[in-house]
């Protein structure tokens, strides 16, 4: 069984009418491994994920969850799956506490060991204090730790985030990152989702890269960001009609495409190393082009995109369906 | 896994069950669907949330409340005269059949709540759960039972204290209420089913009333069947509720339990047959 994948799913197609949300999509997430699916919003991730949770029919393709058919056997598949949605999926009218016990009662423990189960996810999600408060109390970093609290009464052996720290402000986002790290050192294996590239590159051993319904890349974090380069040099020209000789320099100097933002002026230029960048505003002084500011930053996903489809990652995704 | 493992050495170590997961234990624990003790357990922790909602908002009550003090009241005096001749003769036709209005107007709540319950985050996680698709349905109607028993025992007390002296006594009462509150639930799972298949709270609404008013006022709830027109008649007959509200004329004015006690059981088993599995199947599609 050690050689099993968690999740196997080919050729996945979800249908919403007219619209393909999910275009034949192929996963291969190993067991133990923390597998993050990457993507803009709208790009199917969610909707992946809820066919893979039995949320969603599938349309197309098959899946199996550690060797059982996702299709023929939901009732075995929700055995195995935690799942943490987008939008905390826990009650709004009942206490953290009973959420947890209520969670726990339905999928079978007795009620005194449903309590201390309760109890235990209670302390160490570090909600003890606000434990019989009303939920209309709680902070959105305080539902997110409940919500994946509540998928992990049974122990499943998967789980499921989707967009684990959308909204969280990053305090609790890097709280949030240690618990689920935490969760593979105890044998879980984890499929994420999630829009951020720095999400991914510190959680994920293995990330899918989804655009428009279909799988555009697969690989480690490091390989997806030596694509677009180490980092990134953004420019601001003093005078916005200098752009086509600065790209020359450009081009002359790293051997790059700088890549063109639609603001007059303004351009990204990929870096293989963050010490070139001295190299290339050298260059443009000696080519006399003013430069009204300058930053190096880290890729984003964004240009991840732009490398990989041809398109910005924040292009209305509707015209996907085709 | 090189990031991750590397990082999570850092992090403090999980003080918690010290056995690791076992995927393959955990395919082989599985089971192809929930046994019955195991849904029976589901349906009652549902049945428990449900409860802790209602008492989280009491003023969920107010229709189980103010609606038998305030119809009793008043159909006793404005129809009284005008159909029996006087209030103390027409209590003993009209206590039973606001009872059996009562409890729908209970059943149509059922529905709604259902519908706006199901648009909630929560209802994802009872999907993803391994539990029995009829346990998000049946738990809150087993709450329910608590609204049709304040219900009908009010309406029964606001009879008494404008006049009404059952001639079944305790018992006769005690059944009738009894009988009362199976039919308020097995109707109920026709508002159920609405509550599934609508689009939203509002919708549910608005065709629970439309079901609702035939139910009521087309059957012998208010005025005697014979002074209806044939064809009307004819509906009143069929309609279950009339067999209902004979049923428990029968058991409050007579303590007889009589063929109409085992039609109107008979009908609502029939209605349960028919609108559970509906609601049950209609829900499980909506994922």
């Amino acid at each position: 069984m050690a050689d099993l994948s968690a999740v196997r799913a080919g050729s996945l197609v979800k249908n919403f009418g007219d619209f393909r949300a999910v275009d034949g999509v192929d996963l291969d997430v190993r067991q133990g491994e923390i597998f993050g699916v990457l993507g803009p919003n709208g790009a199917g991730k969610t909707t992946t994920l809820r066919m893979l949770a039995t949320l969603l029919p599938i349309d197309g393709g098959h899946a199996e969850i550690f060797g059982v058919d996702v299709r023929r056997e939901p009732h075995r598949i929700r055995q195995l799956v935690g799942v943490t949605g987008q939008y905390a999926s826990v009650d709004e009218d009942l206490t953290a506490r009973e959420n947890l016990r209520l969670f726990a009662r339905l999928q079978g423990l007795a009620s005194v060991r449903a309590k201390t189960v309760a109890g235990d996810l209670l302390e160490r999600f570090g909600l003890q204090e606000a434990a019989d408060r009303p939920l209309s109390q709680f902070s959105g970093g305080m539902r997110r730790r409940l919500d994946l609290a509540s998928s992990l009464i049974t122990r499943p052996p998967l789980i499921f985030l989707d967009e684990p720290t959308t909204g969280l402000d990053p305090r609790t986002r890097g709280q949030m990152w240690d618990t689920i790290r935490e969760l593979v050192t105890d044998g879980s294996t984890i499929l994420l989702t999630t829009q951020y590239l720095d999400e991914a590159d510190q959680l994920a051993d293995r990330v899918a890269v989804i655009d428009r319904g279909r799988k555009v890349a697969e690989d480690t974090p490091d390989a997806l960001k030596t694509q677009v380069g180490d980092s990134t040099l953004q420019l601001r020209l003093a005078e916005g009609s200098d752009t086509a000789l600065a790209a020359d320099v450009v081009r002359r100097l790293l051997r790059e495409e700088p890549v063109l933002t639609p603001e007059s002026g303004r351009m990204n230029i990929p870096l293989p190393d963050p010490n070139r960048a001295a190299d290339v505003l050298i260059g443009l002084r000696e080519a006399g082009l003013g430069i009204s500011s300058v930053s190096v930053a880290k890729p984003t996903l964004d240009e991840v995109f732009l490398a990989l489809t041809g398109h910005g990652a924040d292009e209305p995704q509707t015209e996907a369906a085709r | 896994m090189t990031q991750s493992t590397m990082t999570s050495n850092t992090v403090t170590p999980a003080t918690r069950g010290a056995q690791r997961v076992d995927p393959a234990a955990a395919v082989a624990r599985t089971t192809s669907h929930s046994s019955l003790q195991e849904t029976w357990v589901q349906v009652l922790a549902m049945a428990w949330r449900a409860l802790k909602k209602m008492r989280r908002k009491p003023e969920q009550f107010f229709d189980v409340l103010v609606q038998p003090l305030l119809f009793t009241a008043m159909f006793a005096f404005i129809f009284g005269g005008a159909i029996s001749g006087s209030v103390s003769d027409y209590l003993p036709i009209l206590i039973p059949g606001i009872l059996a209005q009562t409890a729908l107007t209970v059943c149509m709540a059922t529905g709604v709540q259902l519908r706006e319950d199901m648009d909630k985050g929560v209802f994802d996680r009872f999907k993803s759960l391994p539990i029995a698709r009829i346990a998000p349905l049946a738990g809150p109607m087993i709450a329910d039972l608590i609204r049709y028993g304040i219900a009908s025992v009010l309406t029964l007390v606001t009879g008494l204290l404008i006049g009404y002296r059952p001639g079944g006594g305790v018992l006769g009462c005690v059944l009738g209420v009894a009988l009362t509150v199976i039919a308020g639930w097995s109707l109920a799972w026709i508002f159920t089913w609405l509550g599934t298949m609508a689009r939203s709270a509002q919708s549910v609404q608005g065709i629970s009333m439309m079901i609702m008013f035939p139910l009521t006022f087309l059957s012998n709830a208010f005025v005697p069947a014979q002074t209806l027109p044939g064809w009307l008649e004819a509906f009143v007959k069929v309609n279950p509720v009339s067999h209902v509200v004979s049923a428990v004329r029968d058991l409050f004015n007579d303590g007889a339990v009589t063929a109409e006690v085992g039609w109107a059981v008979i009908g609502c088993a029939v209605v349960v047959a028919i609108f559970a599995p509906l609601a049950v199947r209609s829900y499980s599609r909506k994922m």
